[in-house]
């Protein structure tokens, strides 16, 4: 405790926010809401200050009202958990709060403030917490709730229970990679000796080394290449060539090649090439590979949805999983939550902010017998609905279902130049062996042929691309733009139509500016920001903000309403703040969205919260619209019409009050113009649209908030880079053209050896790795270039 | 130089040895977080009352 920090006086001693309004101390320190000041209590009551001294004002705030009864349902709990035996249980939990080495040692601690958890593990990266707890004496729920006291509320959603996980392959191409240079490092070991030439004495070591090469050379033929036989095999049976058939082509040759040589003892083989190929084969698959820990781009509606919702049965509550809900279900849905299937209202006023649907940014009224849609958000009080269609029938879920979204097979350069290239070998291949046939020298010319397919190996080919998109990709990373794979950049570089959506992706709601429309008097001031200071709620505390007030009046009957707003009686004056449903009067004839302020009976005025465009628009779509076509496709109503008018070119389509479905269909227009498409978007409104495109950007201003299934994903901030992000992917492709030639260079030094059939097995042991190393060095060299001239490094 | 028949066997048997260690680390799963780990180490004993470490 005597290493902890002293915070500045006017900052949150757990979650390091200003305070405003009311400041409360406790052991002579100052918290800035009751949520923080609990969290505090239940570590120092548990002897867990600790926490604070590893990083001052480690905390989030927890503001959570989630309900977890249905954590209770066995059939939940079973899809959770990882294990159970008839002690214990396992269970891992993905917790978006985790930012710091104190949230490792607290989530490590638990044991001390419940002794039923035996242990907790923490995957920093991941965000992810292990926990191993005695299930008799705490229940899953327990567990949760004790996760969502301390601040560190865990998501679990809907695409937890049907877990993917692609770890598996990533280890074994790990194995692979092992297995490979296991065998090479041990094989150019028994090949040296050939190098540098034997005496007499030791050619008796000759077999040994030969057959000990064979041996090693098995497993990377048999097991280590096995998918480039099967890749092979299988595109032959579709009739066409890709890059991996005059791969196995080359690694059988050489095996059987090698096999021969030692088996009837006629010199050396080829082991050493043989093993170096499949392991720099390998490892550009592996760098192809990139795995971003804290990113997902396959989402779709099932991580926005919840696991479980509460339904009414005969009168009482009973949470049920979403899987299992049936038509004619009522459901019973509190302010906050989610709407899990389309469905008719039964009882209450439904206020539902459908923003993530429809990118509308007003929440919608929907009155008895209305039909609510999934994936809307209700804003007030509890209601009643009645399920009409099932969740993953639903309007929304409708998206994800189309079946249109069979790209056109995607043709990279890779693939492309695959199929000249083994031809030009076959032709190079079997003229040389027809040469030294036609002087009758059948054992120069089964070399020759051999040989050739040896040395023309497209090994530099796909490894070029691999090694220079992947260094693309992690100058990206640091400007905060997570692509998914090397094949989107190819994806990126061959756009020529960006499409944009507005609410969220050109506006931010991070910086909302705020605006009052009529006049408050000095004492007025003081009225409402006393009034404001007893809210929790974001808005209320942006308000308070810019009041700038420091003392406060008492308040009471303090009376808030979820989705309503708040009231209050300050100095004997009833003073209102909120939207019109909560106002003692009606607002005739002002149609202004935002937080409305009635000081007893007379209305003051409204704070309206304008959506800010975000920094640097303007430039940036004056530096596109030379190159590219400019769209955009807003959900939302035409307010904006004119302020969007001033930042587009003329020639830009701009469309209004488009639907998901609608935005799709845009793209899908578009597509069929001959147009290669990047849709530019944030929420599941757009998700259609960012399957569909060609390359799907979704733009957010956290990363660890939910973005729909896209290519890629953007930090807000780093949208004004988006023309060199596209200039870099463009350069990256230029590389690999570039390093294409270096490779047939390479190639010609080595065929000219090989067409002769004089090839030894030493010039193409050593002509590999040179040519590798070349390029390897080349793609770093010239990527950083690129991006340097680019401004990106 | 008969010996090398018993020198190039051990090394064999010595890299196959790394291997399988190697093998065994990985399905392990002790290459699937390589942060957290050096972050805990970090975290000093509590000493309680009675100066006994936890």
């Amino acid at each position: 405790m005597s290493t902890q920090k002293i915070l500045d006086i006017s900052l949150c001693y757990h979650c390091g926010e200003e305070i405003v309004g009311t400041d409360r101390i406790l052991d002579g320190k100052h918290f800035c809401c009751a949520g923080c000041l609990g969290v505090y209590q239940i570590l120092s009551s548990n002897n867990l200050c600790a926490y604070y001294s590893y990083n001052p004002a480690p905390g989030k705030r927890a503001a959570s009202n989630a309900h977890f009864e249905y954590l209770d349902e066995p059939s939940i709990i079973k899809q959770l958990i990882d294990y159970q035996d008839h002690k214990s249980t396992i269970v891992t939990f993905y917790i978006p709060a985790i930012h710091c080495s104190s949230c490792i040692w607290l989530l490590e601690h638990l044991y001390k403030i419940n002794p039923a958890i035996y242990n907790s593990r923490i995957d920093f990266l991941k965000k992810q917490v292990t926990i191993s707890y005695q299930h008799k004496e705490m229940s899953l729920r327990h567990l949760v709730e004790t996760l969502v006291e301390i601040g560190y509320e865990p998501a679990i959603n809907l695409q937890d229970v049907v877990k993917e996980k692609s770890h598996s392959v990533n280890k074994s191409l790990i194995l692979k990679i092992a297995v490979a240079g296991f065998c090479m490092g041990n094989v150019m070991l028994f090949s040296f000796p050939e190098y540098f030439g034997l005496s007499g004495l030791e050619s008796q070591f000759q077999a040994l080394f030969g057959w000990l090469n064979l041996t090693l050379s098995i497993p990377v033929v048999f097991y280590c290449g096995r998918e480039y036989f099967v890749s092979a095999w299988n595109s032959l049976k579709h009739k066409h060539v890709n890059l991996d058939t005059p791969l196995a082509l080359i690694i059988a040759v050489l095996f059987l090649r090698t096999s021969y040589a030692v088996v009837f003892n006629s010199g050396p083989g080829f082991a050493d090439t043989l093993t170096g190929l499949v392991f720099l084969l390998l490892m550009g698959k592996w760098v192809k590979q990139r795995t971003y820990h804290h990113i997902s781009f396959d989402r779709d509606y099932r991580s926005y949805f919840p696991i479980a919702v509460t339904t009414l049965i005969g009168g009482r509550q009973i949470p049920k999983a979403i899987n299992e809900l049936l038509v004619g279900d009522r459901l019973w849905i509190r302010n906050g939550e989610l709407i899990p299937a389309d469905s008719i209202v039964m009882k209450g006023n439904a206020w539902l902010d459908m923003s993530f649907v429809t990118g509308e940014t007003e929440p919608q009224e929907k009155v008895l017998g209305e039909i609510a849609y999934a994936g809307g958000r209700q804003m007030g009080e509890g209601i009643e609905l009645e399920v009409v269609k099932l969740p993953s029938q639903s309007y929304l879920t409708g998206l994800w279902n189309k079946e249109h979204y069979n790209h056109d097979a995607k043709h990279h350069f890779n693939d492309r130049v695959a199929k000249y290239f083994t031809i030009a070998v076959f032709v190079i291949a079997f003229s040389a062996m027809g040469y030294w046939l036609s002087y009758g020298n059948s054992n120069k010319a089964w070399a020759a042929f051999t040989a050739v397919i040896i040395v023309a190996c497209p090994c530099v080919l796909t490894l070029s691309t691999p090694f220079t998109l992947s260094a693309i990709l992690s100058i990206f990373d640091k400007k905060g733009f997570y692509v998914k794979n090397t094949d989107a950049v190819e994806d990126m570089a061959s756009c020529n139509s960006i499409v944009f959506d507005k609410t969220g992706t050109l506006t931010t709601t991070e910086q909302a500016k705020l605006t009052f429309t009529g006049t408050l008097g000095d004492e007025d001031h003081k009225l409402v920001a006393s009034l404001l200071t007893n809210s929790p709620h974001p808005l209320s505390r942006q308000i308070l903000k810019s009041l700038e007030y420091g003392s406060f009046y008492p308040v009471s009957k303090y009376k808030e309403i979820p989705g309503k707003g708040i009231s209050g009686q300050v100095c004997n004056r009833m003073v209102y703040a909120g939207n019109k449903s909560i106002l003692p009067f009606d607002l005739k004839g002002n149609q202004q969205s935002g937080v409305h302020i009635v000081i007893d009976t007379a209305y003051k005025g409204t704070f309206i919260i304008e959506q800010q465009w975000r920094k640097g628009l303007k430039e940036l779509v004056s530096t596109l619209q030379y190159n590219f076509l400019l769209t955009v496709l807003s959900g939302d109503t035409a307010n904006d019409q004119e302020a969007l008018k001033r930042i587009f070119p003329e020639k830009a389509d701009i469309n209004f009050e488009q639907s998901p479905h609608g935005k799709l269909k845009a793209i899908l227009t578009k597509q069929k113009n001959g147009e290669k498409v990047m849709m530019i978007g944030d929420g599941l409104n757009d998700a259609g649209a960012l399957k569909q495109s060609d390359f799907g950007i979704a733009i957010t201003d956290n990363i660890n908030n939910f973005t729909p299934g896209c290519d890629a994903i953007l930090k807000g901030d780093s949208l004004t880079c988006l023309p060199n992000f596209q200039q870099l992917s463009k350069d990256g492709l230029k590389i690999i053209s570039i390093s294409f030639g270096i490779a047939i260079a390479y190639n010609c030094i080595g065929l000219y050896y090989a067409v002769q059939g004089t090839l030894y097995p030493l010039v193409a042991a050593v002509l590999m790795p040179v040519s590798t190393i070349t390029i390897i060095s080349f793609t770093s060299i010239a990527t950083r270039f690129f991006a340097r001239k680019n401004n990106l490094l | 130089m008969n010996i090398l028949y018993f020198l190039v066997g051990c090394s064999v048997v010595m890299a196959l040895i790394f291997l399988a260690a190697f093998v065994w680390s990985l399905r392990n799963g002790q290459h699937d977080d390589v942060v957290t780990p050096g972050m805990r180490v970090l975290f000093d004993d509590e000493v309680d009352a009675e100066g006994t470490v936890e």
